[in-house]
Formats: structure tokens, C-alpha cells, sequence
């Protein structure tokens, strides 16, 4: 029989899952505010940017966090500037400048091929590669980053959900969208080593979607994410413990069926919708079209 | 309501390509308390003007400077409530009525991220004048256009603001929302809200309003719409040679 507390019993496993639950809570309270901001390539293109830099950071002689925190501040600072001097949209702008970085990093160790840490975990995660001062960092962050949202949350959502308002309104949204793009990029620098570069933009986007299929509630959204990226990278740790697989694919894997489970609930839900004939309230399976019209519990309009 | 001179325009001009002036030239000068309404064509640079006002975009030439003379500081600038046209609007963003109204008010406890029970009090007291009591938890997709429009409104309304500008706050609302519209507004001016608006509806809002500014590019024209909104100011402004005023 197997023991399920058999993982519980190794320290490296118990690291894993602290680091696992707090980064997937982290990146889903981040992926909110991606999504809603229209950035949802951001977490892809910031990893292979920050793993550009910490290649490089590596080369000449940097810790990998600084290399990789000068890469993404300097590859974030770069796409706003290109943004809001240009006619281009954030996401044409990451496309270029990220996997620019990137090639550069992949570039210097061909020539040099002199990069020291763990060329593999880095693209793909291994939480056997954390150390204590990772864990350290990735708790630092998690605490520091959950302090922006929560303080800057009126600025963030106001300048996200109608930006020249926000701005007559008297919020400095330059500031707020750079500093969010700081906070993104840290965000993704810590996440880089258990999850992986290559991986790392589902863990962000995929709690947050299910959870904006689930709520037309902001907080809702917010809670929701934040549980979803928690439990499925919870769940993702543990099961690779006794699949003996990768943490990082492990993980994404069960945000992609917490994905498709809600995708398939809010169908079942449009299906099951439940509506009134006559003042009795019911539900039972139908489609909505003309030949079957009801007197609806909610009204919904589409402008 | 006073009558001096309160927002004043000198030599402004602005543009989105070099030497490509939308706005050009502009002189105005608004007294505390007036409702003007700016007709213009579509491209005629009414948004622009706006924005200018606002202080979204710096005018490439010219001055834009609101006048206190009851203040102390020289560097007087007042508290301004915007609505924006509303098809630049995100429906699918997860926020209520409530949310939306709260966002007017960000300064208030501006680092707590939850909705007290004071604003709570004051979005109820400001939905009831829009005559939207009980909409707070309602989806904003969920609202008709000119439901829409006044939760805007509300946003606006609740900083409580010295001058509220809006752009085209009617376009594409029926006859009962757009009245519902202009009476708010009315009532507002009647406060002493100084209220500067863009439309493209000359029969309903901008015909009713005590001031209009016929715009392209540069002001055309400027005063009481009996004096302002005819032929050779319309023809001027949109290049309509048969348009009579009903």
C-alpha cells in the first residue's frame, strides 16, 4: 500500500511544496492583473528575459538573481518606454525585446560555454534545485509582491480598467504600470527555478483564467486564482514525488485541468441555466434559441 | 454662480503626427459655473480638446490655466470628474456598478483595497440621484447604454468635482436615457458644477444648453445656441450647406 505521507518525510519535499504553494498563490494573484491588463505574454517573455540575464549575470561573475534582476528591470523598463512612445501594443513590443535577451544569453554561453548552474532546471524547473536561500527569497517575495497588490490594488484596477480616468483622477499610472512590471518581473525571477522559463506562463495566466470564467467578480477573481494556483501546484508537487517526474511539467499539468474541469463546468452551467416559467423556478438541460424562450432569473445584456 | 473668468485656453494647439495639428489656436475663457456643450464633426478634434482641459495631453503651443481668485496658491488646479465615451470601455473587466462608482474615490483610504461602509453609504446616495438604487453589485455589462453612461457618471460625481467634462455622454442612448442625462447634468449646473461636454446631438443637448462652442479644429463660434447654431456657423463647422435649425 502506498503511504501518502511517505513525501512528508523527506526535507527537500517539504521545501518543495512551501516554495510550490506560495509561488502558485503568488503567480495567480499576479495573473489577475495580467490578464485584465491585456498582458498575458508578459510571463513568458520576462522568464526567457530573465534567464537571458542570468546566463549573463553568470558569466561575469554575478549572482544569478542580480543578473537576472538588471536583465528583466531592464527589458521591462524597455517594453513600457517602446509602448508608450510607439503606436505598439505591449505584447508586440515583449515578443521583440524578450526573446532578443534571450538569444543574447543562449549566445554568450554557446561562445563561452561557461554558464556554472543548472542550464536544464532553469528551462523545464526542478525543486530539487532550491536551496535555503532560495526559500528564502521566494518567501521574501511572495510577502513583498502580496503587499503591492493589496496597498496598490485601487490604483492598479482603476488604471488597468480605464486608464486616462485613473490618470485625471490624479493616479501616477506610469509609475504604477512600471512598478507593476517590476514587481512581475521579481515575481517570475524566483519562480524560474522550480517551475522552469519555458513553463512559467501557464502557471500565471492558467489560475487566472478559470477563475475569470468562474466570477464576474473582481475579488471573487482575486480569492479564486489565488486557490486554483495554490492547490494545483500543490497537487502538481505531490503527485511528482510518486510519478518521479519534473515539479515544473507536473505543476502545469494540473493547472491545465483545473482549466478544463471550469471550462467544462461553465458550459454545463450556460446549459443548466436556471430560469422561471410562470414564477416556478426550475432548471433542466436546453439550449437558449427562439423556439425555446424563457421568462430568465437574471437578465443579461450584451452591448 | 460667478461669472469670472475661470478656465482659460491661450494660443492652444496640439497634434498626434509633427506639424499635424488636431487642435489649433485654441482661445476660450469659461466662467465658474458654465455648461458649454462642443459640437463638431467626427475627427474635429472635440476629444482632443478635452483630453487638453484634463490634462492627459501637454499642448504643443499655447496655455491652459484654470483661475482662482478666492484661492491663496497660485498654483490652483481644481478637482475634475471625467467620463469617457463609453465604447473605450473594457465590459468584460470583473467589476460591479459598486466597484466602478468606488474607483471615483481611490484617494479615500486610497491603500485599503475593500469598500467601507462610509463609501458604501455614499455610492447608495449617489446611485439614487442617477436613479440606479440597488445596481451596486450588478455586472457593468449587465446595464443598457444609458445605465452605462450614468454609472460613469457616478465615478465621476462621487470626488465630488469642481468641473466635470464629458465626452459625448449621449451618443447612441434613446430619447428617455439622454433626457435622463441632461436633467442630471441640468441639475448639477444648477449647483454650480461648472460642466464642459462633447456632442454630436445638436437638437437635443447642445441646442439646450445655455453656451455652445461649434469646433473644428479651432473654435468656429461660440455662445447662446440661438445665436451660435446657425447656418453659417454649421456650414463652417461640418460643411452642411442645408442644415436648418428646428
Amino acid at each position: 500500500m502506498i503511504d501518502l505521507l511517505l513525501p512528508f518525510h523527506y526535507e527537500f519535499f517539504i521545501k518543495g511544496i512551501i516554495v510550490s504553494v506560495l509561488l502558485g498563490g503568488i503567480c495567480g494573484l499576479a495573473g489577475v492583473y495580467i490578464i485584465l491588463r491585456g498582458l498575458s505574454y508578459v510571463g513568458h517573455g520576462l522568464s526567457h528575459a530573465a534567464f537571458g540575464g542570468a546566463i549573463v549575470g553568470s558569466i561575469v561573475g554575478l549572482n544569478y538573481y542580480v543578473g537576472a534582476i538588471i536583465w528583466s528591470y531592464l527589458a521591462s523598463f524597455v517594453i513600457y518606454e517602446i509602448s508608450k512612445r510607439n503606436k505598439i501594443k505591449p505584447d508586440a513590443a515583449i515578443g521583440l525585446v524578450t526573446t532578443a535577451i534571450f538569444a543574447f544569453g543562449v549566445l554568450l554561453v554557446s561562445i563561452t560555454n561557461r554558464y556554472t548552474r543548472n542550464f536544464e532546471s532553469l528551462l523545464f524547473g526542478n525543486i530539487l534545485a532550491i536551496t535555503e536561500q532560495d526559500l528564502y527569497i521566494i518567501v521574501s517575495v511572495t510577502i513583498l509582491s502580496g503587499a503591492f497588490f493589496f496597498f496598490l490594488h485601487k490604483r492598479l484596477v482603476f488604471s488597468f480598467f480605464d486608464n486616462e480616468s485613473a490618470k485625471i483622477s490624479g493616479i501616477k499610472t506610469s509609475y504604477i504600470e512600471l512598478l507593476f512590471s517590476f514587481v512581475l518581473a521579481t515575481i517570475i525571477i524566483v519562480s524560474m527555478s522550480s517551475i522552469g522559463v519555458t513553463l512559467l506562463a501557464s502557471v500565471i495566466v492558467g489560475p487566472a483564467i478559470s477563475a475569470r470564467m468562474l466570477s464576474n467578480n473582481f475579488s471573487n477573481v482575486v480569492f479564486l486564482s489565488i486557490i486554483i494556483g495554490s492547490v494545483a501546484s500543490f497537487c502538481g508537487m505531490y503527485a511528482s514525488f510518486f510519478l518521479d517526474s519534473s515539479s515544473g511539467p507536473t505543476i502545469v499539468m494540473f493547472i491545465t485541468l483545473a482549466f478544463g474541469i471550469t471550462a467544462l463546468y461553465t458550459v454545463f452551467k450556460k446549459i443548466y441555466h436556471s430560469h422561471s416559467h410562470g414564477g416556478i423556478s426550475h432548471s433542466h438541460p436546453h439550449l437558449h434559441t427562439d423556439e425555446h424562450r424563457h421568462e430568465h432569473e437574471h437578465e443579461h445584456k450584451h452591448p | 454662480m460667478g461669472s469670472f473668468e475661470y478656465l482659460k485656453l491661450t494660443g492652444v494647439s496640439y497634434g498626434f503626427t509633427y506639424h499635424d495639428f488636431v487642435v489649433e489656436g485654441v482661445n476660450l475663457s469659461i466662467p465658474k459655473g458654465r455648461f458649454v456643450s462642443i459640437v463638431g464633426p467626427s475627427g474635429s478634434g472635440k476629444t482632443t480638446l478635452l483630453k487638453l482641459i484634463c490634462g492627459i495631453y501637454d499642448p504643443w503651443n499655447g496655455d491652459i490655466e484654470y483661475i482662482c481668485n478666492d484661492c491663496d496658491s497660485i498654483f490652483y488646479y481644481p478637482s475634475v470628474g471625467y467620463v469617457p465615451q463609453i465604447e473605450t470601455i473594457d465590459w468584460n473587466f470583473p467589476v460591479s456598478v459598486q466597484e466602478v462608482i468606488a474607483m471615483g474615490s481611490w484617494n479615500y483610504k486610497s491603500y485599503l483595497p475593500w469598500i467601507d461602509k462610509k463609501l458604501k453609504n455614499q455610492i447608495r446616495d449617489t446611485l439614487k440621484i442617477l436613479g440606479l438604487s440597488g445596481y451596486e453589485k450588478r455586472h457593468i455589462r449587465a446595464l443598457s447604454g444609458g445605465e452605462q453612461q450614468r454609472v460613469f457618471l457616478g465615478r465621476a460625481l462621487i470626488r465630488n468635482p469642481d468641473v466635470l467634462i464629458l465626452d459625448e455622454p449621449t451618443t447612441g442612448l434613446d430619447y428617455v436615457s439622454r433626457e435622463k442625462i441632461f436633467d442630471i447634468l441640468k441639475a448639477l449646473n444648477n449647483n454650480g458644477m461648472t460642466i464642459i461636454l462633447s456632442t454630436h446631438d445638436i437638437t437635443h443637448i447642445a441646442n439646450r444648453s445655455p453656451w455652445v462652442i461649434c469646433f473644428n479644429k479651432y473654435v468656429i463660434a461660440e455662445g447662446h445656441p440661438q445665436d451660435v447654431l446657425k447656418e453659417d456657423n454649421l456650414l463652417k463647422t461640418y460643411g452642411l450647406s442645408d442644415y436648418k435649425i428646428k
